[in-house]
This record gives C-alpha cells, sequence and structure tokens, in this order.
C-alpha cells in the first residue's frame, strides 16, 4: 500500500499539522519508505495470537473516590498563551 | 582530585562523608565545568542557583548529622524531559519553549528528596525522537570523543544525548536517561559511560513527557556499573500516580554488584548477529562472552527467532502512541500558540511550526497506521508480534540468567551521517529494542575502543524484575573489561 | 400507539435509538481527584492530570467501576468482566488531552433492558446495546467575546455513563418514556442525579424514517445533546419530518450530526462536525485493562435496592393498586418512599387516591414537590386512618386535609383544635333531631302524610344543625323512628 500526497495531507490535517504543498510530495516519499519497510510484518504468523496489552503483568490500580485535587486554577493557567480570567481562550468556535 | 571525570558517585559519597569535600566545593566545580563546557551543547537549561542551594542544604544536613545516603550533595543532569517545579522544561522542543511545569516528575522528585544536585537540564532529542541527538530544537549535541587522527564532530547518541555527553566530558557526575527505544543505553555505549533501562514499572512515567507510553522507562546514565546501581535505588519505587508502576518492594542493587559472574548462565542469541556488522563489534562481542567464560560463567548459544521484526514492530507502536501522546500539544493550555483564524489553522500552525522534521514524521506514520482501514493490518499485528518477541524472552530466559549482545551496531558517527534516511537511523536502535518491547531490564557496559578509538559498549538483558541479575552480571563484566579510557578533557574542568 | 408520518408517497415510521450521557454520582473525576460538584468558579475543579500537562497520568476512580457496574445490573445487564479503557482521538477547545478516554471494543457492561410503561397503563421493553465509561469534555463557550471562544474545563474528566438504547424506539411518546423510566432507575440505583437542566444526562437522538412495512433501516442522523424530555420529542418529531420530506423530494438523508434549536424548532448540522471524523481508537497504554472480580460484583448486586419495576408488580400484587396507580407511584423514587410509608398500617388503595388526586393536585398549585409537601407522610397516613376508623367522615376529612395543607398540623389534632369528631352518641343526636321536628312542624306532617323524601329535607336541616359532625346513618335512622314510628 502507498500514500499518495492526497494521503498525506489527509493523514497531516487528521494530525493537525500544517505542512507545505511542496512537502507533501517528498513526504509522501519518505513515509512510503517507512511503512513499506515495516509492512514486512505481514510474513509474520500471528494467527490466534493475543495483542500485547501491558508489558507488564500487574492488576489495574484503582484510586479511592475522594477529592483531593484541583482548586490550583493558577498553577493550571500559568502557562496558558491566551486567555480571559480564569478561561482559556482560543480562536471562535462555530458550532 | 585533578580530574573532574575521576569522580563517581560512590568516590563523591565516601569524600563527602569523609568530609574531604563539601557538597558546595564539589557543585562550584562542576558549575564552572558546565560552563567551560557549553561548546558540547549538553544543557538546554542551567541551573546553577538551584544546585548551590540544595548543595548548601545538603551540607547543613550532613553538619547536622541527618545525610540521606550516597546521592545526598552529588550533582547530576537532568534529561528536559522530566518536569521540574518552576525550571522551563522543553523537551527539546520548540513548542514547549517557554513551558514551565508547576510540578515536579516523580523520578526527578526522588532524586531531589534523597540530596541529588541538579546542575542543569540536558539537552535531548526532540521529544526523545532520535539516536544521534540531532532533533533538538535548542541544537545538535557534541559527542567529547574524537576519532583518532581526525576531529570531525560526532554525535552522543540520542536521545539522551546531553546527559552522556555532560558526563563524558566532566561536566556532571551522573545524569538521569529516558529509554524507550534505546535512549539511555546507545548513547552510554557511544561515550564510553553505563547506561540502565530498568524493568518497564520501576521507575514512574509520572511528570515526564510522554513519547511512547508503554515503551518510555527512566533510567540512570552514570561511569560506573555500582552508580547505576545506587542512582537507581534513589530513582525508582512504586508511585500510585502511575498506574503501570510495579507495586513492588525495591532489592538493594547496590549490594547486587558482587562482580562474581560464577555458576552464571550467559546467553548469546543467534540472531543479533548482523551481516555487515563492523568487526570490531564482532570482536569485542565475542571478547565479553570470553570473559564471562573466564570468570567461571557457562556461555549458551539461544535463539530469539522474531528478532528481526522488533524495530519494524518498535515503528509502527511507538509512532502511534507518540501521535496520540503529542497532540495535548495543541498551543491552548500551554506551550506555543501560531495564531489562526481559525480553531483548526491555529492547531495546524502552531503543530506545523512547533514540531521539527523527524516528530512530524513520526506523528504522521502513527497517525497512519491507527487511522481507519490500517488500524488491523498494523498497529494490531505489531502488539501480536510484540507478544511473540516477549514470548521468545520468556522462553529463553527459563534457560539463561542475562543475555550479552552488542550495545549499538555502530560506534558514535559523524554528524550528518545517515540523516537523510530515516531508517539507517534507526537502525542504531536495532539490539536495543527487543528488550523495551517486552519491558525487560537491560545495561550497556563500556567494553572497549574500536579501531578508530571511540568506545563500544556491550549490552546485558536480564528476565523481568531481575535487575538484581543484571547489575552481578554487568559489575562483572565491567571488572573484566577494565575500560578506562577517556575522551580529551574539556577546556577548565578541573578540580 | 403507532406513530406514522403521512406523506405524499404514503405512510412512513420513525426508528429511534438514544444515546444517554449519565454523569456517574462521584466525588472526584474519573482519572483524577478533582471534584465534580456543579458551579464551581471557571477552571477551579481542575487538576493538572484534566489540563492534560505534559508527563500526566490518568488512575482509575474504582467508585466509576462500581456505578457502571450498579448501573449495569439494574439495567439487567450483561456484566463485562474484562474491559479496556481507548483512546477516542479528535482535536477540539474543550478536549485538553487531544484524546477523550472512553471504552469502545470492550465496554464494562454489555446487553440490558428497559421496560416502558405507557400512557394506556401497557408495557413494552426497549434493548440496552451497552453502556460504557468515558471522560466528560470540558465546556466552550462562544458569547463572552466576538472573537474568541473561552474554555472552562470543570467538567473534563468528569465521569459519564454513555447508555446506548436499540433502534427499539418507534414513537417520540416511547423516546419519553424511555428517557423517565432510564432516569428513575438511575436515581433508584443512586447512581446518577438525572439532572437535565445541570447537565448530568444528556441524549443524543439518533432518527431515521422507513416506509411503513419496510425492513431495512435508513441513514440515521444523530441530533446531539438533548437537554429534556420534551426537546427529545419534539426533535424526533421534526427531524422524522425533515426526512419524510428530503426522501419524497426524491433526496438522500446524509448521515450527519445535528444540533436541535428549541426556539426554531427545528434541527441544522453542526458546522464543527463537518469533517467526517477517523477517531484512531487504541488501548490506553497509561490504563491496564479492568479486570473484575465475580465477589465485587456479588456485594454490588446484593445491595441493589427495589427497583421500579419490582416495586410496581408488588404494589398491584400485595396491595391490590391498579397497574395505573402503581405506575405512577412508582415513576419517581421519592413518591414511591411517601406512598408506602404513608400506607403503612392503613388502606393502601385509599392512601393511593388521596396521594393521587388531593396531593398531588394541591402540590402541583403549590409547585412543590413531593419532598416539599406540607402533608407529611405520617400524617397522610394517620388523615385516611381516622376515616376508616369513623372518627370523622369523607366530608370533613377534605376540611381537615386542606388545614393540613396549610398549617402542616396532624390531622387528629386539626380534628380536636376544631371539635369536628363525628358525633355517635345516640343521645345528643336524638336532642338535635327531636328540635328539628318540633321546629319544623309543617314539613313533620308532610313526612306523616306519606312524602318520605321530605325526610332527605329533615337529614340536611339535623346534619346543618350538627355542624356536618353527626353520623348521617343515626340521623336517618332516629327521624324515621320519629317522624314515621
Ligand atoms: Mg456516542
Ligand atoms: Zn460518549
Amino acid at each position: 500500500m502507498s500514500l499518495s500526497t492526497d494521503d498525506v495531507r489527509k493523514i497531516a490535517f487528521l494530525a493537525r499539522i500544517r505542512v507545505p504543498e511542496e512537502r507533501l510530495e517528498p513526504l509522501a516519499g519518505e513515509l512510503n519508505n517507512i511503512v513499506g519497510w515495516v509492512e514486512q510484518l505481514a510474513e509474520v504468523d500471528t494467527t490466534g495470537v493475543q495483542p500485547m496489552t501491558s508489558v507488564v503483568e500487574t492488576v489495574t490500580p484503582m484510586r479511592a473516590d475522594v477529592v483531593n485535587d484541583g482548586a490550583i486554577s493558577d498553577r493550571v493557567l500559568a502557562n496558558a498563551p491566551d486567555g480571559e480570567g480564569a478561561f482559556y481562550a482560543v480562536p471562535k468556535v462555530v458550532e | 582530585m585533578s580530574d573532574l571525570r575521576d569522580w563517581t558517585i560512590a568516590s563523591a559519597a565516601d569524600a563527602l562523608v569523609k568530609g574531604d569535600v563539601s557538597s558546595v566545593e564539589l557543585t562550584d566545580a562542576f558549575i564552572t565545568a558546565m560552563e567551560a563546557g557549553r561548546t558540547l551543547n549538553a544543557f538546554i537549561t542551567e541551573t546553577p542557583e538551584i544546585a548551590r542551594d540544595r548543595a548548601t542544604k545538603s551540607d547543613a544536613r550532613r553538619k547536622a548529622g541527618e545525610a540521606r545516603g550516597p546521592m545526598d550533595g552529588v550533582p547530576i543532569g537532568m534529561k528536559d524531559l522530566f518536569c521540574t517545579e518552576g525550571t522551563r522544561t522543553t523537551a527539546g522542543s520548540h513548542i514547549l519553549e517557554n513551558f514551565v511545569p508547576a510540578y515536579e516528575s516523580t523520578v526527578s522528585g526522588n532524586l531531589r528528596d534523597a540530596g541529588a544536585v541538579m546542575l542543569g537540564k540536558t539537552n535531548l532529542d526532540e521529544f526523545a525522537m532520535g539516536s544521534a541527538n540531532i532533533t533538538s530544537y535548542f541544537g545538535s549535541v557534541k559527542n567529547p570523543w574524537t576519532p583518532k587522527g581526525a576531529n570531525a564532530n560526532l554525535v552522543p547518541g540520542g536521545s539522551s544525548g546531553g546527559s552522556v555527553a555532560a558526563i563524558s566530558g566532566g561536566l556532571v557526575i551522573a545524569a538521569t536517561g529516558t529509554d524507550t527505544g534505546g535512549s539511555i543505553r546507545q548513547p552510554a555505549s557511544f561515550t564510553g559511560l553505563v547506561g540502565m533501562k530498568p524493568t518497564y514499572g520501576r521507575c514512574s512515567r509520572w511528570g515526564v513527557v510522554a513519547f511512547a507510553s508503554s515503551l518510555d522507562q527512566p533510567g540512570p546514565l552514570t561511569r560506573t556499573v555500582e552508580d547505576a546501581a545506587i542512582m537507581l535505588q534513589a530513582m525508582a519505587g512504586h508511585d500510585p500516580k502511575d498506574s503501570t508502576s510495579l507495586p513492588m518492594a525495591l532489592p538493594d542493587f547496590r549490594a547486587a554488584c558482587t562482580r562474581d559472574a560464577k555458576g552464571l548462565r550467559v546467553g548469546i542469541p543467534k540472531e543479533y548477529t548482523l551481516d555487515g556488522m563492523p568487526a570490531d563489534i564482532q570482536k569485542l562481542w565475542d571478547q565479553g562472552a570470553q570473559w564471562f567464560r573466564d570468570m567461571g560463567a557457562e556461555i549458551v548459544e539461544v535463539s530469539l527467532p522474531h528478532t528481526k521484526y522488533a524495530l519494524p514492530t518498535y515503528y509502527i507502536v511507538a509512532p502511534a502512541e507518540a501521535s496520540s501522546n503529542l497532540a495535548r500539544y495543541d498551543g491552548v493550555r500551554y506551550g506555543l500558540r501560531v495564531p489562526g483564524s481559525s480553531l483548526d489553522e491555529m492547531y495546524e500552525l502552531t503543530r506545523g511550526e512547533g514540531f521539527g522534521t523527524e516528530v512530524q514524521r513520526r506523528v504522521l506514520i502513527g497517525t497512519y497506521v491507527l487511522s481507519a482501514g490500517y488500524y488491523d493490518a498494523y498497529y494490531v499485528k505489531a502488539q501480536q508480534v510484540r507478544t511473540l518477541i516477549a514470548e521468545d524472552f520468556r522462553k529463553v530466559f527459563a534457560d539463561v540468567d542475562v543475555l550479552l549482545t552488542p550495545t549499538a551496531p555502530s560506534a558514535a558517527f559523524a554528524e550528518g551521517e545517515k540523516m537523510d534516511d530515516p531508517i539507517a537511523m534507526y537502525l542504531n536502535d536495532v539490539f536495543t529494542v527487543p528488550a523495551s518491547l517486552a519491558g525487560l531490564p537491560a545495561i550497556s557496559v563500556p567494553g572497549g575502543l574500536d579501531a578508530n578509538g571511540l568506545p563500544l559498549g556491550l549490552q546485558l538483558i536480564a528476565g523481568v524484575c531481575q535487575e538484581e541479575t543484571l547489575f552481578r552480571a554487568a559489575s562483572a563484566l565491567e571488572a573484566a573489561a577494565g575500560f578506562t579510557a577517556r575522551p580529551g578533557p574539556v577546556a577548565g574542568t578541573a578540580l | 400507539m403507532s406513530y406514522i408520518i403521512q406523506g405524499e408517497s404514503g405512510d412512513w415510521e420513525v426508528v429511534v435509538g438514544l444515546e444517554v450521557h449519565a454523569q456517574a454520582t462521584t466525588n472526584s473525576k474519573l482519572f483524577s481527584g478533582a471534584p465534580t460538584t456543579f458551579g464551581a468558579k471557571p477552571n477551579e475543579n481542575v487538576s493538572l492530570v484534566d489540563a492534560a500537562m505534559p508527563g500526566m497520568l490518568p488512575v482509575i476512580n474504582e467508585m466509576a467501576i462500581e456505578q457502571a457496574v450498579r448501573t449495569g445490573l439494574g439495567l439487567r445487564a450483561k456484566i463485562n468482566r474484562t474491559s479496556v479503557f481507548e483512546r477516542k482521538n479528535y482535536f477540539y477547545a474543550d478536549l485538553p488531552q487531544g484524546y477523550q478516554i472512553s471504552q469502545y471494543l470492550h465496554p464494562i457492561v454489555g446487553e440490558g433492558v428497559v421496560t416502558l410503561d405507557l400512557a394506556d397503563g401497557s408495557t413494552r421493553d426497549v434493548g440496552i446495546e451497552r453502556l460504557h465509561l468515558e471522560q466528560d469534555a470540558g465546556k466552550s463557550l462562544h458569547d463572552q467575546d466576538p472573537k474568541r471562544s473561552m474554555i472552562d474545563l470543570n467538567r473534563a474528566g468528569v465521569v459519564l455513563m454513555e447508555i446506548v438504547s436499540k433502534p427499539d424506539i418507534r414513537t417520540p411518546e416511547e423516546a419519553g418514556a424511555y428517557l423517565k423510566k432510564l432516569r428513575a432507575i438511575l436515581r433508584y440505583l443512586g447512581t446518577c442525579d438525572g439532572n437535565m437542566e445541570e447537565g448530568s444526562m444528556r441524549a443524543d437522538v439518533n432518527v431515521s424514517v422507513r416506509p411503513v412495512g419496510a425492513s431495512e433501516l435508513r441513514t440515521r442522523v444523530e441530533v446531539k445533546n438533548v437537554n429534556s424530555v420534551r426537546f427529545v420529542m419534539q426533535a424526533i418529531e421534526v427531524e422524522a419530518e425533515r426526512q419524510v420530506t428530503v426522501w419524497e423530494d426524491g433526496g438522500e438523508v446524509r448521515q450527519e450530526t445535528r444540533l436541535f434549536d428549541p426556539n426554531r424548532g427545528e434541527t441544522r448540522a453542526m458546522r464543527s462536525k463537518e469533517f467526517a471524523h477517523d477517531y484512531r481508537y487504541f488501548p490506553d497504554p497509561d490504563l491496564l485493562p479492568v479486570k473484575l472480580e465475580e465477589d465485587f460484583i456479588t456485594r454490588i448486586q446484593a445491595s441493589l435496592p427495589e427497583l421500579p419495576d419490582e416495586k410496581k408488580d408488588r404494589f398491584i400484587a400485595d396491595l391490590g393498586l391498579s397497574a395505573y396507580d402503581a405506575g405512577v407511584l412508582v415513576a419517581d423514587r421519592e413518591t414511591a418512599a411517601y406512598f408506602e410509608a404513608a400506607a403503612d398500617g392503613h388502606d393502601a388503595k385509599q392512601v393511593a387516591n388521596w396521594l393521587t388526586t388531593n396531593l398531588f393536585g394541591a402540590l402541583n398549585k403549590m409547585g412543590l414537590d413531593i419532598a416539599e409537601s406540607p402533608v407529611s407522610a405520617q400524617h397522610l397516613g394517620e388523615l385516611v386512618g381516622l376515616m376508616e376508623d369513623g372518627t370523622i367522615s369523607g366530608k370533613i376529612a377534605k376540611d381537615v386535609f386542606g388545614i393540613m395543607l396549610e398549617t402542616s398540623k396532624a390531622p387528629g389534632v386539626i380534628v380536636e383544635e376544631q371539635g369536628l369528631k363525628q358525633i355517635t352518641d345516640t343521645g345528643a343526636i336524638e336532642a338535635i333531631v327531636d328540635q328539628v321536628i318540633t321546629d319544623n312542624p309543617d314539613q313533620a306532617d308532610n313526612v306523616r302524610a306519606g312524602n318520605d323524601k321530605a325526610i332527605g329535607w329533615f337529614v340536611g336541616q339535623v346534619m346543618k344543625a350538627s355542624g356536618g359532625k353527626a353520623n348521617p346513618g343515626q340521623v336517618n335512622q332516629l327521624l324515621k323512628q320519629k317522624l314515621l314510628g
């Protein structure tokens, strides 16, 4: 399977990365090299093999339902590029 | 002390206990060295004030008889992937250039609480994605080692390149690293140092900027195996804030460094022999096996049949997880924002400008392998192969105690090499990635020099949570190798 | 109760499935220790984890798991021993991580059923497809600034149970009944407060239409975030109408997400959802699969309260209530509790009548709900008791009830204070009767002359003279004796 520049444009939008038009072509080439290379996995017989979920077998830890966080809006907002009062601000969204 | 590079954690700890030197004296000397060694570009952010403050407090504790053990007062470097409260944490990326965390990662916090003195945040490949430390937004790191008779700039390896350059250049005594596919072990091999990746889950990932969550694991970079054991003891431990942290008590790692290999069963995986592998590396590998034989260990040839699929598996799993882990860098709550007329445009411009080429490449690959129609063929397939790779190891460790392999397929190479071809670059990790995929503890120990006088490392891999066996074998290998070579000193680094 | 849309081409039926997002009742969030309280200052209920700061990691809140299992058991659903949290990847301003941690291939709860109580007293089962746990997103405010949207992450990470029905719903009424019943079950279980105004229960409505008799399903449209039972019913009506028109005009209904506009009473396509999403689900590597122990499930099973359906059956079987009354009384947890307290030791049917006719009516007028009723359950029971033992007549009881509504006093006290006790002492009644007869000789003769209808007039006079307290039976009997011998 080989990626067209159009595929790359779609993937780049999914990843929200602006790729200059002239970079699409070469990038498609690079990605195809890598994808072509990883496709060698196809030759491995994996019928009935469980996909790995965790490298070390342990039970899922769970928290008790207690409030021990929050009320730190100063720290939460400290690095915000744009904001208003205690809000983060982004370019207007139309729903 | 004539040369700062004579210091180890252990020797510094002794000197501090004996009172031969104070933490402030030690720290000032290394701050001077750090400033003199800027040509290496090993640090992204220097923190001399923090260092002096912690050194002063350490000396005070010691005076009051409240010293906290072997890390107390020891100057170290902190890979700039560990979030440090009040100190900017960049992950080597433009997108986090001005990010100042309001929290301290568990590992850096553990080291701080053990009394370690942070000199600064060390350089790394952007988001730890790289094997040469050439993808950092803050510039490449220079390897203090230079090839015999040439003065080419060599890469220090990656992604923990700043940490190893700082240690081998004598700018710090030890440093933290993180290892996703070899980012601790391969740079250690490139700089004649010890680099140790513990079992996945030994060190908390809380507060470590994530690259690939199921693979990322912090670990120590040091001059000696014993130092690695001492430092890991301080870094590791169960952390309820990390759901993948191992809920187990830690063994005494230092005590495991017995230098005794008698009766050890050491496996040599035949699949790790690559055609076209440099003769020097094959030679060192054979030498390593011989050292173990001479120490009374038993050498067993073993087979890990799925080894050749480890790298392609890694280059599906790691980018897939990274594409999702890096989605949070969107210019909304922290980090770089490039204004846009719409939300989507803001996202695209911010991430297009904030991420470097290699990071973008991996995010796109990861986005692609997870996307509709390809998920099963790539991601699920890779996770199945990963299961087979882990199975290979499990079977082998029923028979042997440790595996001996080269750490990397080459010595440090010149900047500019392998840069045009991502896959050639990825091949650096061919020997380190399998253990990462299986979550196994592994360590790189300096074995010798190649024909160009460049260091080469040997890797030891042990079973899940078998760090004690690993340190035992590593300390023995270190003793046998007796590696003492050093790069020429960085000007102004003497105490 | 079939719901048919007459089109030019013929009759159409509507096929509806509901995805309800119910906020699980927990103190802290799904993966962080931040509070879930409603109405906090912007970004006050936010932890570093909720804000997706670099290196932050999720840790599961065990109460979220417990509430999901409890709800699953309440929906008579299959509890999955192993479930997996996955990442649903998409970019949005109020989605800090760039992905929502949700459950996809392996939800914690599988197939179940909700039984609808319809207006005519009949019931109908609607299938539950699944219930899964997921994080809520934050809130975007668009009306604060002309050029910017404001982001508040207080809700980000709050525990949601997404409850997905099968496309078994055929009428707007059924959709309403489904939501009401689901809310009742959640409230009985204590797993969600069901408060739609505060957004702790939101519905996405999947609507499609097809010619009556057709078996294949047509393209469905998802109408998002309809936040009241009434709006859900309206949204279904207008969206179904719209689709019929599109089909009949020879068009194609597009698979899309639409928004219901209650002011305009119409649905419109969502701009922000224009691009087809590719969510790239994959298991969250920061979390391990959730494995449930048998005893964990049985412990929760054992702690389940009696649910509306069981209660209804018991009210009908043991208390002899009508299916309708039983349905009304169990519809909400508080009402059922009130009824059971009031009926304790008294004629349940009587209590049910007083509750559904007199008390509900009064509370409606006063705009109060049962919890705020000035008449306590015990007092209502006592009032019925006073009628049962003949202390007061039904007529007096109505007056006493009126006073109870105003004063919240116990009916016994009121009867005492106002001396409303029924007079049963024959002597006393006889005195009044004699008095009335002597006062009205002509009327008396008239009766004696054989016009016994006029006795009724005397009864009225005696009751009047006794202030309504005389026992009507005795009065009647005495008059007959005296006048007709
Ligand atoms: Mg949904
Ligand atoms: Zn949902």
